[in-house]
């Protein structure tokens, strides 16, 4: 029953998606508001559908419904009950009508917005979003139906909708449970963050071919973006930081980027839209680069749904990635037809696009903001060839290779420390115009005080060249935008009188953007910190001991104390050790490595002991393909200096961003408009 | 020109992208097609060529040491051969697949295999047949086709010796 | 029939001392075992055969334990690293490395990103070149509302107090 309702709704949103686009298509050219409204009202009721189809699948998960088969494949009947809701991802036909769903949600939420003064964009915006969501609403109903039921046949167990001949409905007792690696916090909130990242870039796309059909080639569709586009980011970073977070807390090689190619794919979109969140402020601030941002935004919508291809049609074998299916070729069609129409498009008002650049100094903001674009394309390019050189590889030569983190971190590395160098002297650039002697002026406080970062490493015995320059990189950095928000508030406070957080809080509302900005980017410093900190300097130890035995690793000692065996009640059997962990002779901690064996899944998961603080984690994991016992258990023990700094950077550029993208409730006069050379801006 | 370009690297792109597609899509060496040429050289030194068995059925079971679901039909196929041994145009050759030899030779010793073995240096046999995982067996026939495609163990000697008959 | 009785004892032991030494010798030659930080660190570099994008120190399958074994053994006979990769490259192919090996086709995964990038950093220097203005006076920099506003305010609004 809940079936029937969960796939009649899900064909439902199908019929009114691609009424929808015909609604809009027949408005535009039969000049017919009404038709246009009816297209919106269509969009706007596809969240509401599909929410009572995702009601219907996740009713089915809880209530172990095991004759629908993909119930039987993500649940079983010992899982507690939030990671039956959690297991509507866990399974590439849950996470598609999720994805869709997601989409939906954005779809119906532009619809809500007023159109009065945009209304030639507003069958486009329809048009485009509605098609994507049509696409991936075609694959759940055609393809992988997450409703699809079990059934008994002659030939065997089939799987299909409606009862085949000769079928008779197949139930089994239980379901094969949740892969156990999922079954993480981290894992919960990871896809559907990622999803929302991926989901939410499709709406700036929707204006900018908007804009492009209707000739509007002004900035007004940026305009309108710039807050979908500042939380599609935020939505992406986090879904790429927490898959980060999860791999370190759950894995269990002490890394939390192994340069998988899936992994790849989900962070060349956001290596496209951080290029496209940048370039646009100089749209804004100068006019300029009207193609460039076009090719960045199609670029952007494009990898998304190119790393979805990647990831679920089979080509690429990963941890990461779906079983193959059916619905690989039905991606690359789809990816070739959106790519094909978009570039058309931007190749037709290309001409229209030009704007006139006047870039007079090679220092200025707006010349340094598009060398980061570069360096980002640069990564992105490196990324994007490293994920498809084995394809072509095989092809031509037959031989199958693997490209691995040596390359990828020999190729971007010098990339992302010019990034980082960039992020140090760009607040320091003014837009139109600077020169070498006015960013000496300002620069030469802040280099000489991000000397001090590379004397505390060298004190410690540091001696390698590229981390001592990181190092400076982000000292420098973080010294500039200590300076500028200092210089600021210091102002403010000598004019107003004001305390310092009042002047600092006086300064963010007047404007966001700007201290947002600065908030964002010292937040990536500290990540930066992070990195540096654990890919410079981890170090590892492995040894199998027995109760009592110790394994060493730098001024650490671990020893084996104790081992706990026990079943928990929702289906568990835990292996958990008792480590004391001591630091220079001292006993500082004590940690619980343990050892997770799923009965339903017959899997199992490793979950380390960890001792984190601001100067690094002591991380011990449990190797769960030797034996645990009293006699003997085998630990690794991993040192990964300055790691915690990427968590805490995540959250202060969230910081960052809600504070750059909270709404601004000032009336528009009070904003000063920016007087730029070529004299035309709003 | 630039027109030209950037048309002309999207389609390469899109081709690049559509082969590797059409190639995960692929699928093992399909019945009927002619079986590809290999070498295979056994732990015990002897070179063997698909291309010098023409004329002979050839049985060829890919398998691992770790493969727990190869095991059961080891038996089978160890029978099998030790019943067609004598006919003189029947081969059976076992291909391990990513294996490690002490691992393999205790396995053939296991379950007592007499019929040639060898690893898969380089998988290259094991990417010419495009297999996707082990158990697999591909029957020959004496032209050099796949008669049949086993994906997974054989369930009895008798479903072995039903796949081979119809060749003989 | 005590002197045939210490001829015999004296056999035994000396057939007990010789066996002994035979079962010992073979571990003599091998040298100590090697540590699984020692085989870690050759074990990190090479990828799991069977499962793709795994590297093989943390894999957990059963044949990954055998491939390091193997690396335990090969390293106790006295192999050094490049020995044993080169070894398990040619017994599983070119995908145990972490990175194609640079002879032939491969040399294009490493010349072709810094060679877009060349070619994007030239474009973008012939870009600014072809955006620079003619006119060669560079004005002063503009009062940006985002930069050094405060300043500009305060400096403003001093010169007013001090033409009051």
């Amino acid at each position: 029953m809940a079936a029937n309702i969960g796939f009649g709704t899900l064909w439902l949103t199908l019929i009114f998606s691609l009424f929808g686009v015909g609604a809009a298509v027949y408005g535009v050219k039969s000049k017919d508001r009404a038709w246009i409204d009816s297209a919106k009202n269509a969009m706007g009721l596809t969240f509401p559908l599909l929410t009572l189809t995702v009601i219907a699948l996740i009713y089915l998960l809880l209530t172990n419904h095991y004759e629908i088969a993909f119930v039987g494949e993500v649940t079983s009947r010992s899982m507690p009950l939030y990671l039956k809701v959690t297991a509507l991802w866990g399974g590439q036909a849950g996470s598609l009508v999720f994805w869709s769903w997601l989409l939906a949600g954005f779809a119906s939420a532009v619809t809500l917005r007023k159109w009065d003064r945009d209304r030639e964009f507003l069958p486009w915006v329809i048009v485009v979003t509605l098609v994507t969501l049509a696409f991936f609403l075609i694959l759940s109903v055609f393809f992988e139906n997450p409703f699809a039921r079990l059934w008994q046949t002659p030939s065997g167990i089939t799987v299909s909708f409606s009862q085949p001949p000769g079928g008779l409905p197949f139930v089994p007792r239980d379901g094969q449970g949740l892969n156990p690696l999922l079954r993480h916090p981290g894992m919960i909130i990871h896809p559907p963050m990622l999803y929302l990242g991926f989901v939410s870039f499709v709406i700036p796309y929707a204006f900018a071919i908007a804009a492009l059909i209707t000739g509007r080639t002004d900035d007004r569709w940026i305009k309108l973006t710039r807050g979908w586009t500042l939380w599609a980011w935020l939505f992406l970073s986090l879904g790429l930081v927490l898959g980060a977070r999860w791999a370190y807390d759950v894995l269990g090689w002490g890394g939390y980027w192994g340069w998988d190619p899936v992994e790849v794919s989900a962070f060349m979109p956001w290596l496209a839209g951080t290029a496209f969140l940048h370039s646009v402020m100089i749209q804004e601030k100068r006019g300029m680069f009207k193609q460039l941002n076009m090719v960045l935004i199609i670029l952007t919508y494009d990898l998304v749904i190119f790393g979805t291809f990647l990831t679920r049609s089979g080509v690429l074998s990963s941890v990461h990635s779906f079983a193959q299916s059916a619905i690989g070729p039905m991606f690359f069609v789809f990816i070739a037809l959106t790519l094909a129409v978009s570039l058309g498009l931007l190749m037709n008002r290309w001409n229209d696009l030009r704007s006139k650049n006047e870039l007079n100094s090679f220092l200025s903001r707006e010349a340094l903001i598009l060398l980061s674009v570069l360096l980002f394309l640069g990564i992105l390019v490196t990324s994007f060839w490293g994920v498809i050189f084995p394809l072509i590889s095989e092809l031509v030569t037959g031989q199958k290779v693997t490209v691995g983190p040596p390359f990828y971190e020999r190729a971007t590395g010098p990339l992302f420390g010019g990034l980082l160098f960039l992020l140090g002297i760009c607040p320091l650039s003014a837009w139109s115009f600077s020169s070498l002697k006015t960013l000496r002026r300002l620069i030469w406080v802040p280099a000489v005080l991000s000397l001090g970062a590379v004397i505390g490493p060298l004190a410690l015995g540091v001696r390698r060249w590229p981390a001592l320059l990181a190092f400076w990189l982000i000292g420098f950095a973080f010294a500039v935008l200590v300076y500028e928000l200092g210089r600021d508030v210091n102002a403010r406070r000598k004019r107003r009188g004001t305390s310092i957080l009042a002047s600092l809080g006086g300064l963010v509302r007047r404007n966001q953007r700007r201290y947002g900005a600065i908030v964002i980017h010292l937040g990536v410093v500290m990540m930066a910190l992070g990195v540096i900190g654990i890919e410079s300097f981890q170090s590892e130890t492995q040894a199998t001991v027995p109760e009592g035995g110790q394994l060493e690793l730098g001024s650490y000692a671990v020893t084996y104390e104790n081992l706990d065996n026990f079943n928990t009640n929702d289906g568990r059997n835990v292996a958990r050790a008792e480590v004391s962990v001591a630091k220079n002779g001292r006993e500082i901690t004590t940690l619980y490595p343990r050892r997770d064996f799923f009965f339903d899944s017959n899997q199992q998961v490793t979950i380390p002991g960890v001792r984190s603080t601001l100067l690094d984690d002591l991380y011990v994991i449990l190797i769960d393909w030797k034996e645990i016992s009293a006699d003997g258990a085998t630990f690794k023990v991993y040192h990964n200096p300055l790691v915690k700094w990427l968590w805490i950077g995540t959250w202060v550029f969230i910081l960052g961003v809600v504070i750059a993208a909270w709404p601004d409730r000032r009336p528009r006069a009070a904003k000063a408009a920016v007087p730029n050379r070529s004299g035309v801006r709003a | 020109m630039k027109k030209l370009l950037v048309w002309g690297g999207l389609i390469l792109l899109l081709m690049v992208v559509g082969l590797g597609l059409i190639r995960a899509q692929q699928g093992q060496v399909g019945q009927g097609e002619q079986a590809p040429n290999f070498e295979l050289t056994t732990f015990e030194g002897q070179t063997y060529r698909l291309s010098e068995l023409e004329g002979k059925v050839v049985v060829v079971n890919f398998w691992a040491s770790w493969c727990e679901s190869c095991k059961p039909e080891a038996r089978d196929l160890e029978e099998a051969w030790r019943m067609l041994e004598d006919r003189g145009d029947v081969v059976f050759l076992g291909v391990d697949y990513v294996d490690t030899e002490p691992e393999a030779m205790a396995y053939l010793e296991q379950f007592g295999i007499t019929y040639p073995n060898g690893p898969d240096k380089r998988t290259e046999i094991s990417q010419a047949f495009r297999i996707k995982g082990v158990p697999e067996t591909y029957v020959i026939d004496r032209e050099g086709r796949i008669a049949h495609r086993q994906i997974g163990p054989f369930q009895s000697l008798e479903d072995i010796l039903a796949v081979i008959e119809p060749e003989l | 029939m005590k002197g045939m009785l210490s001829k015999w004892l004296i056999l035994a032991a000396v057939g007990v001392i010789l066996s002994g030494g035979w079962a010992v010798s073979p571990v003599l030659a091998q040298g100590p075992t090697p540590s699984d930080d020692e085989i870690n660190e050759i074990a990190e570099d090479l990828y799991c055969p069977v499962c793709e994008n795994i590297p093989l120190d943390t894999c957990g399958t059963e044949a990954c334990e055998q491939w390091r074994g193997v690396i335990r053994d090969k390293l106790s006979e006295g192999w050094t690293e490049e020995q044993i990769k080169n070894y398990f490259v040619a017994q599983y192919g070119d995908r145990v490395l972490a990175e194609p090996p640079r002879r032939g086709f491969n040399w294009l995964i490493y010349v072709v990103p810094p060679a877009v990038f060349a070619a994007g950093v030239y474009l973008l220097y012939q870009g600014f070149l072809s955006w620079r203005k003619l006119e060669e006076e560079p004005a002063a920099p503009e009062a940006d509302d985002e930069q050094s506003s405060e300043e500009y305010l305060s400096r403003v609004e001093e010169e007013l107090r001090k033409r009051q």
